[in-house]
């Protein structure tokens, strides 16, 4: 007893980083502290941004209202923490966020070593290269001996190595820690080309003084299958996380919209009852009430409608759903069947 | 006092053995010892057994490990295929080191300076260095490391109409292109040249200051000096028939190739590392040189010594005394502030090993640990040199 006493005391006074490695039950925390904390990015158009009243928006940032929506049935109950590509994992971690939806790539060592997991993509993406339109650049194999801007701490940095390596070329990387200073010395010409994801691009091309200027070349290098990560050791939580994402995938696929999902609760197809719980306990199996896709829709809308919103056609990043598209319509998004 | 004399006189009384307190210090030094050492052995296993139990990789097998990303300065050869882990490390220190070594020299110039002219006689001069002073100590480093780099980084052009500076280089947004000397067959006559004027310059210096002492006689050392470390190795350099070549860089492509390159993150993490910690230094020199009594000068005047020997030989010498131990935490401040680096991506230790290091392996708290017992040995090491150096200027008592 006294050793766990003074272990403890160690523990937390030697090490603080112990804090919140023992606490499993994520969904009983989120409840007892009446908010979903959850980790953005520190301001990415269209994923997660702070609009000009302080607002969160973008994709990643409706995915955590979603949560917040199937556990409260009230979507504002989230909370933000801006994080840096750098920090991201350690705040996870160390319990400082329930989530992180931050467009984080899904690789095998994130998911494996970090004691993380990964567990939908909610934007499948690869990485690019945006140059400016007078560099005359065409492709991305005419950019030997480029000096080339992106941010620490990400997968960005290996791809652009191996990419080079793989093409023999030379490069010179330079990696800043914060997204802005990475548009600010683009913009001020310090590199020939921005390179990080591909929807980072058309976003983080917003922030330049003359957007018009800049084109993204058609190469895509990589996969990046972004999305939501969890600790490990709490199924129930990431049941939370997976099933969130499939049901505002399943109101798509089942045109229910945010505008209808009322009236869809009287519908006869037993897929909507079930989706919108007006038939079986799906929501009880994973600590929900069982309107906890009724309350998702109700508030940020199907999986279409968030994407649209945020990144679609009609936005400033001017994104087409491509791959991102319902598998019936030739993309990989495939909500698995609530049954 | 009496009381003491009396008990010295009457020697020792006898007490019980727990009850001495020479015994007793010892005993509690020890339990506090055996108190703090068992709580770093069991908060480090704690450490280790939650990570365990969150699934997080822990140990140093990643060091020998491939690294794979590039790093845009390295003064050690460093290729992203084939070195590891520990490479980024020795890469990164280095790179914390000569910002740090460099800004220091600067800093300690540009201080010097910048004190010496807040005591000017001159209302201009006073002004200049006073403004100095209050402008870049007030002011946040983190701007000024914004400053310097976007500055730099705008005024300077883009490599396709990249500045020429003849025999320097070329110098564009990319960062400084500099010749590279490349040092022929013969070459090595010239350094051992240089190493030679510089341990006969000692010898000399030693001897006329004996000389000095003993008869009064004076010797131009400094111009012996300037002429045995300069001039003969010149000298050398020409009749072996100038054994340097440089390697000029060319412009083209999407920067100069050849040369070697000093990067716009160095330049700027150098000039605003040392410009802020000048006003420091200079605070520090101005306050050293105000302590020393003003009835020194006039007494080195009185014994018609004239204005620089007045300073070089009784002022500084005293100043010295009281400038050094805060100089050395300015010192220590130059490098741990190096570490703000990674804002403008200079790749230093934290950027590169604390930074893309760990985000890659995840191994937070063995790469964090690596880090800080790193900066504490620099700045340790930083501490030793500066009190062995105040140790050789305080005052010897004859
Ligand atoms: N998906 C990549 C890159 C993610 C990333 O950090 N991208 C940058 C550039 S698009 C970003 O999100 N910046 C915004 C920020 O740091 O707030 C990864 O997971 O490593």
């Amino acid at each position: 007893m006294k050793r766990r006493i003074l272990s403890v005391i160690a523990g937390t006074a030697v090490l603080s980083l112990a804090a919140g490695a023992a606490s499993a039950a994520t969904l009983d925390d989120v409840k007892s502290k009446d908010s979903v904390q959850c980790g953005v990015s520190q301001g990415l158009p269209g994923f997660s941004n702070p609009d000009q009243d302080g607002n969160w928006t973008g994709l990643d940032v409706d995915f955590c209202r979603a949560v917040a929506a199937a556990i409260f049935g009230d979507p504002s109950k989230v909370k933000f923490t801006p994080l840096s590509a750098k920090e991201r994992f350690t705040a996870l971690q160390s319990g400082d966020v329930d989530v992180l939806s931050r467009n984080t790539t899904w690789t095998m060592s994130r998911d494996t070593a970090l004691g993380l997991n990964f567990s939908v993509v909610n934007y499948y993406d690869g990485q690019g290269f945006m140059v400016r339109k007078d560099l005359g650049v065409n492709s991305a194999l005419e950019l030997s001996g480029a000096s080339i801007c992106t941010n620490t701490g990400t997968t960005t940095e290996l791809n652009v190595a191996d990419y080079f390596r793989a093409n023999n070329m030379e490069y010179e990387l330079v990696a800043f820690e914060k997204a802005d200073e990475v548009v600010a010395a683009y913009d001020a010409g310090r590199c020939d080309v921005y390179t990080t994801d591909q929807s980072g691009l058309y976003a983080q091309r917003l922030k330049l003084t003359d957007p018009g200027a800049h084109i993204v070349l058609p190469e895509i290098i990589s996969k990046e299958p972004l999305g939501p990560v969890v600790r490990q050791g709490d199924d129930q939580w990431l049941n939370i996380i997976k099933w969130t994402h499939f049901a505002m995938l399943n109101a798509e696929e089942l045109g229910v919209t945010q505008a209808n999902v009322d009236e869809m609760k009287s519908s006869d197809n037993p897929s909507v009852k079930r989706l919108l719980g007006t038939e079986g306990e799906f929501g009880g199996a994973i600590g929900l009430g069982n309107d906890w896709a009724y309350n998702i829709i109700k508030a940020v809308g199907n999986y279409g409608e968030t994407f649209d919103r945020n990144v679609g056609p009609d936005t400033p990043l001017a994104i087409s759903r491509g791959v991102n598209a319902q598998w019936n319509q030739g993309g990989l998004q495939y909500g698995p069947p609530i049954r | 006092m009496a009381l003491q004399d009396v008990s010295q006189d009457v020697g020792q009384p006898k007490v019980a053995l727990f009850n001495d307190p020479k015994i007793r210090g010892w005993v509690y030094q020890i339990v506090l010892l055996v108190v703090i050492i068992y709580l770093v052995v069991v908060g480090v296993q704690n450490m280790f057994a939650n990570l365990a139990a969150q699934n997080i990789a822990s140990g140093f097998g990643f060091i020998g490990r491939n690294a794979g990303f590039a790093i845009s300065q390295s003064l050690l050869e460093y290729s992203q295929a084939e070195s590891s882990y520990g490479k980024v490390y020795v890469v990164g220190l280095l790179n914390t080191v000569s910002i740090a070594f460099i800004g220091i020299l600067l800093a300690t110039v540009l201080g010097f300076l910048i004190g010496i002219a807040r005591l000017s006689h001159n209302f201009i001069v006073r002004g200049v260095a006073t403004v100095y002073v209050e402008i870049f100590r007030n002011i946040p480093l983190l701007l000024h490391i914004f400053i310097w780099y976007f500055g730099v980084l705008r005024l300077l052009p883009h490599p396709r109409n990249s500045g020429d500076l003849g025999w320097l280089g070329l110098l564009n947004n990319r960062g400084w292109f500099a010749p590279k000397p490349l040092p022929q067959e013969l070459f090595f006559i010239t350094a051992i040249a240089f190493v030679i004027g510089i341990i006969v310059t000692i010898f000399i210096s030693r001897w006329s200051r004996q000389r000095q002492a003993k008869t009064g006689q004076q010797f131009p050392v400094f111009w012996t000096g300037v002429g045995l470390i300069l001039g003969m190795p010149v000298l050398v350099f020409l009749v072996t028939g100038t054994p340097l070549e440089f390697d000029y860089p060319v412009a083209g492509g999407f920067r100069p190739s050849g040369g070697m390159t000093i990067i716009p993150e160095f330049i700027a993490m150098l000039l605003a590392l040392s410009s802020y910690t000048a006003a420091f230094i200079a605070e520090i020199v101005r306050a050293g040189i105000m302590a020393v009594n003003k009835g020194q000068t006039e007494a080195a005047h009185a014994l018609g010594l004239r204005h620089g020997p007045t300073l070089r030989l009784v002022i500084i010498p005293q100043a010295m005394r009281v400038i050094i131990p805060p100089l050395t935490s300015q010192y220590l401040n130059l490098t741990k502030n190096s570490s703000l680096a990674v804002a403008i991506a200079y790749p230093d230790l934290v950027s590169v090993f604390a930074g893309t290091a760990l985000n890659q392996t995840g191994q937070a708290v063995e790469i964090l640990g690596v880090t800080m017992l790193t900066y504490l040995a620099l700045s340790l090491l930083t501490a030793a040199f500066m009190n062995w150096y105040n140790a050789k200027m305080a005052l010897v008592e004859r």
